[in-house]
Formats: structure tokens, sequence, C-alpha cells
């Protein structure tokens, strides 16, 4: 479930971001508590625990005492932003660079994107 | 309440052989950690004198702040659990273990008791001595975890079970700290499975301490450098290098220790490839006599 060449709670905060910014977990909903995360995945729950206190920490989630964690109104939008800022180094650049070693020219590259976008392929 | 522990220059020898060798670290309390350490290591010696099951040579364990050794006060706190179910008499019926187990501990659950026997698919009137390894173990899992024992330890004590389980062991070991914390401490040599369980580990080698930290931690702190072996050598220098292996002009060096920012870009730039090293790796690493500087 976890690949150990990586922490764990990182894998978690990245989890759950992922599904913030896809929208399977939408605003305000509660999300796991540490021991449920615990129980469910198999983990230490210092380990959840440190996960969801980062996701906090960066405004992800929000805490309501006694109840559990919930996720921020705002944490879609700001997740997606900081998508965007690192969408073309992260997915465009290697994209150019695979592109280039395997030669395949850039022109065909940006028709096959167009035509993703139309619904042909 | 879990309870906190101290090592403090502790030895343990067999005449001419050193088992544990003037090894000192610290519990804090209330968390699971794991003892690791290949076999021979020094594990069963340091948890037997941590048990109070023995003496050690030199040194003392405290429990709570007490010398634990002949100390009923501290001993009653602790549960120790060995891989070979000796506390278990081979002609004793499992339900007499159990009443024995609650007449010494305060703390036994004995409604726990009779869950994690059925979990375990335990029968009450089973003979100790009829069981198979594999059930034996889950019977000392079944006493460790209903002792409640602020100080719970488990010598290998679920390596005869199959992979079901171990994750039935897993799974209540979880359940059980989550509704009460405490001090669990879990010796193996097998950290794959057992990893993500445990908040911190102690690896021990010979008798010594390797490393007490945080597991999960420990999972960016291992690092494989490859590239041209003279590009390897000038980035390595002054790291801590665990393994060091070449192929024609290819080296490949494993460093201990986190990699900042600044590091990883010289890498990118000498065109080295950095590669995190797995946790079992890491461990074979660490506890390898071959393994160089140390």
């Amino acid at each position: 479930m976890f690949d150990d060449r990586s922490p764990i709670y990182r894998q978690i905060a990245e989890r759950i971001k992922a599904d913030v910014r896809s929208g399977v977990l939408k605003a305000d909903e509660q999300v796991m508590s540490t021991n449920q995360y615990a129980a469910f995945y198999r983990i230490n729950p210092a380990t959840a625990a440190k996960a969801f206190q980062q996701l906090v920490d960066e405004g992800v989630l929000y805490k309501k005492r006694g109840i559990g964690m919930f996720v921020s109104e705002q944490a879609r939008e700001m997740l997606r932003a900081q998508g965007r800022e690192t969408f073309f180094s992260e997915f465009v650049d290697p994209m150019v660079v695979e592109a280039r070693s395997v030669g395949v020219p850039l022109g065909d590259v940006v028709r096959r994107i167009e035509q993703f976008e139309n619904g042909e392929v | 309440m879990g309870a906190r522990v101290d090592v403090e220059g502790v030895s343990v020898r067999y005449g001419a052989v050193t088992a544990v060798d003037d090894l000192s670290f610290s519990l804090a309390g209330d968390k699971i950690y794991g003892l690791l350490g290949r076999n021979g290591s020094g594990k069963t010696s340091l948890l037997s004198v941590v048990g109070a099951h023995r003496r050690a040579s030199a040194g003392t364990v405290r429990i709570d702040g007490e010398p634990v050794f002949e100390n009923g006060r501290a001993t009653r706190r602790v549960c120790l659990v060995r891989h070979t179910g000796d506390a278990v008499g081979t002609s004793d019926r499992l339900e007499h273990a159990l009443l024995q187990a609650a007449t010494l501990r305060e703390s036994w659950d004995p409604d726990r008791a009779v869950e994690l026997m059925d979990l375990f698919e335990l029968p009450l009137d089973a003979k100790f001595g009829e069981l198979s390894l594999g059930k034996r173990s889950a019977f000392g899992v079944v006493l460790g975890l209903a002792s409640r024992a602020p100080l719970t330890m488990f010598d290998e004590a679920h390596l005869g079970m199959d992979a079901p389980s171990r994750y039935k062991f897993y799974d209540a070991l979880l359940a059980d700290f989550a509704a009460a914390p405490r001090t669990v401490i879990v010796s193996t040599h097998l950290i794959e499975e057992l990893a993500a369980v445990l908040e911190e580990i102690v690896i021990i080698d010979s008798g010594r301490l390797v490393l007490h930290e945080e597991v999960d931690a420990l999972r960016s702190r291992g690092t494989s450098v490859v590239g041209e072996a003279e590009a390897v050598d000038r980035f390595v220098a002054g790291l801590t290098v665990l393994e060091q292996r070449e192929l024609g002009r290819t080296k490949e060096a494993a460093v201990f220790g986190e990699l900042d920012g600044a590091r990883r870009d010289r890498a990118r730039a000498e065109g080295l490839d950095l590669r995190p090293i797995a946790l079992q790796d890491l461990f074979v690493h660490l506890t390898e006599p071959a393994g160089g500087a140390r």
C-alpha cells in the first residue's frame, strides 16, 4: 500500500491532497481519524497523525475539537494553484526531453494534444 | 499509561562471550518500538535483562526510574513474551495458563484474553504442549496483549506465525494501542512487514547500539549514488558511506544521512543518479560487518 522508499507520512499527505484536488474529498467533508487511518492501513498512529498535522499546517485540513478533521473550504483551489505552478516543469519539460530522445517531432506532440482535447483519441 | 525504559551501560556476558556490550538508550514510552538486529545480535539477552528475567553482568535497567531487577513493583509493570513460550508448562491447559496470568497481574484484561483466544482460534481446553509452533506463538501474543502491562515486550513472539496470523497480531496490537497507549517493544529481524506498525526502532549489532530513530524518518535517510566512479568518489567524500560497488567505470555508493537541496543539485550537475534505499536494504547495510565506514 505504501512504498518503502519515502516516509509514509508524506505518502499519506500526498494521497489526501490528490483526493482533494480531484474532488473525491469535498470541502468541509470529514476525513478518517488518526486511529481509523492507522487501523485501515495497518500503520502506526503517530505516522498518520504526522501526516494530518502537516495538512493542517498547510491549510488543507482544519480541526474541530473533539470531532475530527475536515477539508478546508479553500483547499482544492489552493492545491490546484500549486499544481499549476509546477505543471510545466514537472510534466511538460520531461515530456519534451523524452520526445526528443526517441525522435518524436514536437509538431506531432502538439497535434496529439489537440486531438486528445477534441476527443479524437 | 506506558512505562519509561532506561537502559544504562548494560552488558551481558556468558563466560568469554559478550552478548550485550555496554549498551545505553532510553525509551520515553507510550510508543510501539521495534528492536532490530540480526540473529545473535543480543536482542534476547537485552530483553531478558529489561524483563528482569536475568541479571545484567554490568549496568542497570530502570522502569519508570526504578531498577527493575529483583524489584516486584517494577516487574509487575513488565510483561515479556518469549518466542519459546517458556512461561507455560507443556501439560498446562490454556485456560489454566490464562487464570495464572490473571492472578499474577492487576492489569490483566480477561475479556480481551477471551476475544483474542477466539481471534487466533485457540481452544481453551487445549494443552500448550499439543499446539503447533504457530499456535504457541499466537498464545504468547494473547498473554502479552491481554496483560495490558505498561511495558509489554514480544521477543520474536510472532516468528512461528503464518502471514494471516501475523496480520491479526498487528491489527490487534494497533487496536489495543489505540484504545490504551502503552509501551510496546517488538524484537524481530524481519523489518519489512513490521516497520509500518512501529514508531521508533532501536537497531543493535554485536550487542552494541547502531541507531535509535523514528522509523518513518529513516525512510529518507538512505541514498544510493550511481555514476562515473571519480564523480561518485568526489560526491560522497565526507558522507557516511555504508557500501560501495564498482562495475567497470560505474560506481554505486550507499550513503546514510539526509541530502539537502544543494547537494542534490550538485549531484544533478555532476550527472549522478540518486535513488532512495528501501528500509530493508538500509537495515542490511547498517548491520553488515563488511559495511565499511560505520
